[in-house]
């Protein structure tokens, strides 16, 4: 028992170092986003100090902080709504129905992923200028569905496949119609896929940088492009940064917290049972 | 296209499991995704190909003209072109081996019970969430900073000097940072993967006397492979095209030094607004990503069987 003990406060000792590396670094933006600017580059480093929310009321005297807020929510949220409306049916297709193409079809769509968003920049760029899409959200949040179409159909095509056909079988023997089998049957045993599928997709949106850094300059420019904007003036103004930072990626570090248990299930595409 | 994609309209010839089966038409469901998905690839592939033989500049668009393979041989005999590949692919491999590697023995670390697993693991996990542009600023501002970041303190603090990583180190310092985005993608995969394992046949292994390094060899390896198939072949997609860790930290430099293949095409599109050598190098990007993809997709359709 003792040994059993001891090797326990081994285990405990080295998860909660590594833990405790691996979230330092966020930790310490979050410690410096209540520092003052000569605090938070004064040598040697300060973990004690008398804590300000100076930083905070200068960001939101910058008044467009929450114009980028909103736009990252506003593209989130809404690819993710658009490709749950394309993705359920072609999932739902796929996984109850599948043909012998089912296979190839889906391999098919997590292959255009791994078409290189650089090679088709130019083209991208030149259609969002012709359609007045530039720098607009109905832009961003069209190219964010496709790009994470492929992952969303493949994760709740997994989460279809999970359900087990007899319920539904049994369902369809009591004569239920089509509709009401996926309304009362299919939907509440895949919800909890689904919603873990719009987190990622939400959290895929929400971080994503390319497209968002080279399509918008300011009317649709969402937080990973107003951090980006910090890039330049190095040093000066880094309690400022963390407490933006700290902002931009609040809201979705405390999402993955709260999901990150349902995440993982659709990310192992059914590779793990 | 039609009949390969509805249900099989033959009862006669279905196997009686099959019998309940609704005739449902799936095209109509399965259509939307798939035609979204094929413009997407289709219309802005076409119109690189086409930019590819043109010799176009948006400085001096009325110059626009047919130029056959000008722009593919021009940035082939280009050496940064390359330099570029290289650092692609040393980025690519080394971070997927940093990632899988640690991942697994984090994996195997978080298995275990300890007081506040879960806290610890919630934890450990976070830096996924944590957007690129804002961890690549926290690393080269707050951590990597050669005057005031924490890393140079503490070395200078030991009397060991200080790196100045993005002027010395700036491939590593990038791999380092996209290292510490991706672990707990890796981590939380590989645990999951190691939870679903059967306690009682690593218990009996061990009981027969088996070595720790034998029961990861020859229990836990295998059954890990599918999942490790699974991390490389996202993560892979994901690192052929970082893209704002490069833009915010280092800009490609100190000369080409960490300038990827994303970020090659992109300091030739928008800095150089050269369309035609852009569309170019896009196009020789997306040839290599299918090579990789061909390989990746052979041994996720394997795993697929279920």
């Amino acid at each position: 028992m003792a040994r059993k003990n001891s090797r326990q406060w081994l285990w405990a000792v080295l998860g909660w170092l590594v833990a405790i590396l691996l979230f330092f670094p966020i930790f310490w933006m979050f410690l410096t986003s209540f520092k003052t600017e000569v605090a938070a580059v004064a040598t040697p480093p300060q973990l004690f100090f008398r804590p300000t929310l100076e930083n905070y009321v200068a960001i939101q005297d910058r008044a467009n902080y929450f114009n980028y807020a909103l736009n990252s929510i506003a593209v989130s949220l809404g690819s993710t709504f658009l490709a749950l409306l394309l993705a359920i049916p072609a999932a739902y297709a796929m996984a109850f129905f599948p043909t012998k193409r089912t296979k190839g079809t889906l391999m098919w769509m997590l292959s255009t992923k791994m078409l290189p968003s650089v090679g088709v920049l130019v083209p991208v760029y030149i259609l969002c200028r012709e359609a007045g899409l530039l720098d607009s959200r109905i832009g961003l949040i069209i190219i964010y569905t496709l790009i994470n179409l492929p992952i969303v159909v493949w994760m709740i095509y997994s989460f279809f496949k999970e359900v087990p056909k007899e319920i539904l079988e049994a369902d369809r023997m009591d004569g239920a119609s089509t509709q009401q089998e996926l309304r009362h049957v299919l939907l509440p045993l895949a919800l909890p896929g689904i919603a873990s599928t719009a987190l990622l997709s939400i959290i895929l949106a929400w971080n994503e940088a390319f497209w968002s850094l080279n399509l918008t300059t300011f009317d649709a420019a969402p937080l990973t492009a107003f951090i980006a904007s910090f890039s330049s003036p190095q040093g000066l103004f880094w309690a400022k940064l963390s407490a933006a930072s700290t902002l931009a990626i609040a809201p979705i570090l405390i999402f993955g917290w709260l999901s990150q248990r349902q995440l993982v299930r659709g990310l192992t595409f059914g590779a793990v049972k | 296209m039609s009949s390969s994609l509805a249900v099989d309209r033959h009862p006669e010839t279905r196997p009686p499991e099959q019998r309940t089966r609704r005739q449902v038409s799936t095209l109509p469901l399965v259509a939307p995704s798939v035609i979204a998905l094929l413009l997407w690839m289709i219309v802005p592939l076409a119109m690189t190909i086409g930019f590819s033989f043109q010799r176009y500049n948006l400085l001096n668009p009325d110059a626009r003209e047919f130029i056959g393979l000008g722009n593919f041989t021009f940035i082939l005999s280009d050496p940064g072109f390359w330099i570029s590949i290289g650092i692609t692919i040393i980025l690519v491999v080394s971070v997927l081996v940093i990632t899988i590697g640690l991942g697994t023995l984090l994996a195997i670390l978080f298995d275990q019970e300890f007081p506040g697993q879960g806290i610890a693991r919630v934890l450990a996990i976070s830096p996924f969430f944590v957007m690129p542009t804002v961890s690549a600023l926290i690393w080269k501002n707050m951590l990597m900073h050669p005057v005031n970041g924490l890393i140079a303190q503490i070395t200078r603090g030991l009397g060991l000097g200080a790196i100045d990583w993005f002027a010395n180190l700036p491939l590593l310092a990038i791999i380092i940072i996209v290292s510490w985005e991706w672990l707990p993608f890796a981590l939380l995969i590989l645990l999951t993967a190691i939870q679903s394992l059967d306690h009682e046949q690593i218990e009996a292994a061990r009981m027969d006397g088996a070595k720790p390094i034998a029961l990861f060899r020859f229990v836990m390896l295998p059954h890990l492979s599918r999942a490790i198939a699974v991390v490389a072949m996202i993560e892979t997609i994901f690192f052929l095209t970082i893209f704002a860790e490069i833009f915010v930290t280092t800009g490609g430099g100190p000369g080409l030094a960490t300038t990827n293949l994303a970020y090659y095409i992109f300091l030739k599109a928008l800095l150089e607004f050269d369309v035609g050598g852009a569309s170019a190098g896009g196009l020789i990007a997306v040839i290599l990503a299918n090579i990789v993809a061909i390989f990746l997709m052979r041994s996720v359709a394997r795993n697929l069987d279920t």
